[in-house]
């Protein structure tokens, strides 16, 4: 890499990748795992957690973005923010329907 | 910036005009585009549109995740029933490779970061495969569903739902009881939310594994490696989005109950 080829960013190095993999591996047999268990409403509070520490890794890793631009990253908390207004408001509207009959 | 030059100025500088690009053109890669100060400009500009059209496929696939939680509040036990029908051995398998793909796939970015011809060829190769694999193992799966009735429509069979002894394969392992017909109905609004969202998870798949054949044809003959990284990049990114779809898609679809 020369003068003015070179990327700015940051390359990220195969063994970060490999550490993450590994992590990716091991957060896919602890969710199968916490499946089999018996956890009552913590079931799907667990399953979500480990799913979301996953995705958590993808994004912030092999999508690089803790080593991006603020812009990236302020597009990216966009775009998660976006998405639990959706929920949280569908939700609200669901919750609050029958309020008072239960 | 030699374009705009080419705008403001009239027809007696042409000259003038056709040497400054010249001189433009000998100071930056031929990638680089006119509109753009430098090289990282161009990638950011291109890492933020990529991004911007995640977010449309984050809202995309939101839609469908919300459809699903609200219906699977409203018929927890069709819900139930209807994931016990998922082979978890299968949706594991698939997590699997999955990841490994999605690993591959980050490789081949560095590959192509380093200017590693050969490895960036064999890790999209293997990201390719990988993909595959996938889409094969969700084949059977869908054979399955497809030979018990299981896909919405008017074949539909309620059979496993109103009579679990009848599907000895699932019963041995969870029991269930038969649920009560109203709810024994809504089991097909399971199953319509699972290919919704696993089908259209699939088709994200076949376009990634598109994009990644033509890839590996440019790749081979020295694309991408010579500094300009920003496909490989960008389609990474699309790649490890739809990692992340599935790995939510795994645990909402096949994991609700397994004990």
């Amino acid at each position: 890499m020369s003068g003015q080829n070179e990327h700015a960013h940051h390359i990220v190095g195969p063994m970060v990748y490999v550490a993450i993999l590994f992590a990716l591996l091991a957060g896919t047999a602890a969710t199968v795992w916490a499946s089999f268990i018996d956890l009552g409403p913590w079931n799907p509070v667990i399953a979500l957690a480990i799913a979301t520490t996953k995705a958590s890794l993808v994004v912030l890793f092999f999508m690089g973005v803790k080593y991006s631009t603020k812009l990236t990253k302020l597009t990216v908390f966009a775009g998660i923010f976006t998405f639990l207004v959706l929920i949280s408001m569908t939700l609200a509207d669901y919750i609050s329907r029958a309020w008072g009959s239960w | 910036m030699p374009d705009s030059h080419a705008i403001a100025h009239n027809g007696e500088e042409t000259a003038d005009n056709a040497y400054s690009a010249d001189i433009a053109h000998g100071e930056h890669p031929a990638y680089l585009r006119h509109h753009f100060n430098s090289t990282e400009q161009q990638a950011d500009t291109t890492n933020f549109a990529m991004w911007l059209f995640l977010l449309t496929e984050v809202m995309f696939f939101g839609g469908l995740f919300t459809a699903y939680l609200i219906y699977r509040n409203w018929y927890y036990p069709a819900f139930v029933a209807g994931s016990h029908q998922l082979n978890v051995i299968w949706g594991t398998t698939n997590t699997l490779v999955l990841i490994l793909s999605s690993f591959t796939m980050a490789m081949g970015v560095w590959c192509a970061e380093t200017r590693r011809r050969r490895g960036l060829v064999l890790c999209l190769s293997l990201t390719f495969l990988l993909g595959l694999a996938f889409l094969g193992i969700k084949t059977i799966e869908y054979g399955e569903k497809i030979e018990k009735h299981h896909v919405p429509g008017f074949h539909y069979s309620l059979q496993s739902f109103d009579d679990p002894a009848s599907d000895p394969e699932i019963y041995k392992e969870y029991h269930d009881k038969a649920l009560m017909p109203d709810m024994a109905r809504h089991t097909e609004l399971y199953f319509s939310l699972y290919f919704a969202m696993t089908g259209m998870h699939a088709l994200h798949m076949i376009i990634g594994i598109a994009i990644l054949a033509f890839m590996i044809v440019r790749a081979r003959a020295g694309a991408y490696t010579s500094g300009h990284v920003t496909f490989v990049e960008n389609f990474g990114l699309y790649w490890h989005f739809v990692d992340i779809v599935w790995i939510y898609l795994f645990a909402l679809l096949y994991l609700i109950s397994r004990h």
